[in-house]
């Protein structure tokens, strides 16, 4: 009789997979239900964004860079803008500036309850979903009113924003986020608690500070280690030294210290948004030279800001023309997939999912 | 010498008329049997079938509400034939099959599964008398044949040469044959108190009011009925037990690789499994089709049974799932000492005979 034995199998997981948030494949060699080793293989949804860029002019960049990253895309246009600003040396209205941060913010929370309600999803829970969906859905409904788009805004441009908000927005956004943090409470209930939760999350997928630090892991995975580090107060842009918040940090860096510090920041970014909306300005909301054949001077810039994923950057050349001579943009997934392989070996199929999860990866803006 | 079902006072005349007509045509008594028998299997099958399709559509209102949507509105009032019509689309379906599978292995697979879940209904007391057969070793024979879901799980598993779908073929082995154990002790602890395996036997001695079910009856009845559900909810794959077909992780575990009617006998058989566990829930645990007098007993054990549907299908809307590590380690950490513990006081008592 032959011996019996066990060997290695490779599964790909991806490009096409339930929980791979996007198209990203992974190799896994597993031991049965083991997980030995990861490979990642990203490239699936390169669209050459940054490529196409250098053929449009700097406005017709902005809805370029929504396709960054369409579940923050407000965070994306302003990137960019940002950076533009630093080398045309553009003042920005004060409204702009407040109008600025609300955008930020609410997309800012709007990401994170698209990720409470997916994290629960992928490990099972599959009425979170709709939850998180149900409370996205407002903000969604917010910046449908102030520029009637519900995902991709090309709201922020250079030298401040495309229109003044409505009529009724400012009651209505403080309607939402009563709503909001009145619900917040709810999601906690449902899953802070809940032993399958902890038993599915607690002390799965440590990423440990150093590991952390050496694969440029940033925002909230980063601050779930036990790292203080956030742009808003670390490199401060726009006004966000006006503002009185607090920067989240847990220490143990497990897969449910990263979910409930997307909880913790949803709580600071309401605190934010009710400031900005308690001292907004009248005035104008864009600078004059802000038009469509807006020119940037000969220069070249690097402009970060901390998004919902962690920091992302536009790195700018200009070489005086009315088309950017190139743009590099850094996303935050794409050292997210990076620090994948190194969690350890102990891993099992199901711990993976919920760490993609946690991690907060979002493919397009790894792909780019 | 009765081959016959004894029928109810509601179906009575109904079976004996159709009882006499057979009689009448002077065929022997073996043929008369036969003929009853196919007769009977067909209004059974017929019955789960009606069964199957409405639990679909009531697993995705349930869903539904719990999740603040509304679910099937489309087709009939709250769109009650929206399955009919599912059925109709996947009968339709191309059958798409992949070029390297096992091909008796993948073919005979959903055939199991659906006929394995059919056959439990043989011994399952619908109302008063109102069973195909009264087994002596009934709660034996259905426990025995429920595990033949398993090796449907395992040929689907191995046959459609997935590795996902292997993976989920071999986590269902494993979790089935691990929660088989407790599910087989709490169920003992009634034979115990009955001293019959025999279905009709354990409801009727259960007859009376509420006081009288077994799982308010004495103190073993509630831990041995939280086991069980909690077994029956592994058994019947259903979240938090779901692991084989976690589609986080697995897309759709053994199933992965089937389309069109073959799938939907894996749905359907889904369905009738967790029907079924819930009906011997009720049989072994609420007092079957004891209740009031003036209502039906089959009225009654339908409502009982769609009660503990309802107790599974919200688990499975408001739990995570669990890992499959944590799931053996509930298994045979937990649910089995604590079952056999169960067990073992309940035999000590009903050997001492202190039960009331």
């Amino acid at each position: 009789m032959r011996e019996l034995h066990t060997e290695e199998f490779i599964v790909n997981m991806g490009p096409q997979h339930p929980s791979t948030h996007g198209v990203c494949r992974l190799v896994l060699t597993m031991d049965g239900e083991k997980i030995v080793k990861i490979e990642p293989v990203i490239g699936y949804l390169h669209r050459a964004i940054e490529k196409v860029m250098e053929n449009r002019t700097y406005m017709q960049c902005i809805p370029m860079m929504d396709r960054i990253e369409y579940v923050t895309s407000m965070s994306c246009e302003y990137v960019f803008s940002l950076a533009a600003e630093r080398i045309a040396e553009m003042v920005i209205p004060e409204r702009a500036e407040y109008l600025r941060v609300i955008m930020l913010e609410l997309n800012r929370i709007a990401s994170h309850l698209l990720f409470y309600g997916v994290t629960a999803m992928d490990i099972g829970a599959l009425t979170p979903f709709l939850y998180g969906f149900r409370e996205r859905e407002l903000i969604v409904d917010l910046f449908e009113m102030t520029c009637g788009q519900r995902l991709t805004y090309n709201y922020i441009r250079i030298g401040g924003v495309s229109r003044d908000i409505p009529n009724g927005f400012e009651q209505k956004c403080r309607k939402a986020l009563e709503i909001i943090s009145k619900k917040l409470s709810d999601y906690e209930g449902l899953l802070n608690e809940n032993p399958i939760w902890l038993k599915r999350t607690k002390g799965v997928a440590i990423l440990p500070k150093e590991l952390a630090i050496a694969y440029g892991v940033s925002g909230p995975n980063l601050r779930a280690s036990g790292i203080q580090y956030d742009l808003r107060r670390n490199d401060p842009y726009s006004i966000y030294d006006r503002f009185d918040f607090e920067i989240p940090v847990r220490y143990n860096g497990d897969c449910f210290d990263r979910y409930l510090l997307r909880l913790d920041e949803i709580k600071q970014s309401i605190r934010i948004i009710t400031q900005a909306l308690d001292g907004l300005p009248e005035g104008d909301i864009k600078n004059k030279k802000s038009r469509q054949t807006f020119k940037a001077p000969a220069g070249e810039t690097y402009a970060r800001i901390e998004n919902s994923r962690g920091e992302l950057g536009v790195y700018l050349i200009s070489d005086g023309g009315k088309k950017p001579l190139r743009v590099k943009t850094r996303g935050a997934s794409f050292n997210h997939v990076q620090v994948l392989p190194h969690f350890g070996t102990d891993m099992l199929i199901a711990d993976l999912v919920a760490n993609f999860a946690t991690l907060d990866i979002i493919m397009p803006e790894v792909d780019r | 010498m009765s081959y016959w079902p004894i029928a109810t006072l509601e179906f009575a005349p109904l079976f004996s008329w159709l009882h006499e007509k057979l009689q009448a045509t002077g065929l022997s008594e073996t043929w008369v049997a036969t003929v009853s028998y196919i007769v009977l299997g067909s209004i059974v099958f017929g019955v789960l079938s009606l069964v199957a399709l409405y639990l679909v559509w009531w697993e995705r209102k349930i869903s539904a509400h719990v999740q603040q949507r509304f679910g099937p509105m489309r087709h009939g009032w709250h769109g009650w034939y929206q399955t009919i019509m599912d059925a109709i689309k996947l009968l339709e379906k191309e059958d798409v099959v992949i070029e390297k599978r096992d091909k008796i292995v993948f073919f005979w697979a959903p055939v199991i599964c659906f006929v394995a879940s059919f056959l439990a209904y043989v011994a399952i007391p619908w109302g008063d008398g109102l069973i195909v057969a009264d087994l002596n070793i009934g709660i034996l024979y259905i426990m025995a044949i429920t595990t033949f879901t398993v090796i449907s799980l395992l040929m689907a598993g191995w046959g459609s040469n997935n590795k996902y779908a292997l993976l989920g073929g071999m986590r269902s082995a494993a979790q089935i044959v691990s929660y088989e154990v407790p599910m087989m002790a709490s169920v003992l602890t009634i034979v115990l108190f009955v001293g019959s395996m025999s279905m009709v036997d354990i409801v009727k001695a259960q007859t009376g009011w509420v006081w009288n079910w077994y799982i308010f009856k004495f103190p073993f009845g509630p831990i041995a009925f939280i086991t069980y559900i909690i077994a029956a909810t592994a058994e019947a794959n259903r979240v938090p037990f779901d692991i084989p077909e976690a589609e986080q992780e697995l897309v759709a575990g053994y199933n992965v690789e089937y389309s069109g009617m073959k799938f939907a006998m894996f749905y359907m058989a889904e369905f009738i499994n967790m029907f079924t566990v819930s009906a011997i829930a009720t049989t072994l645990f609420l007092g079957g089709w004891n209740g009031f007098a003036f209502i039906p007993s089959w009225i009654w054990f339908l409502v009982k049974t769609l009660g503990v549907v309802l107790l599974l299908m919200l688990f499975r809307w408001t739990y995570p799932r669990l890992r499959v590590d944590q799931l053996m380690e509930f298994a045979w950490k937990f649910m089995i000492p604590v079952t056999f513990a169960n067990l073992i006081l309940a035999s000590v008592i009903k050997y001492l005979g202190w039960y009331w």
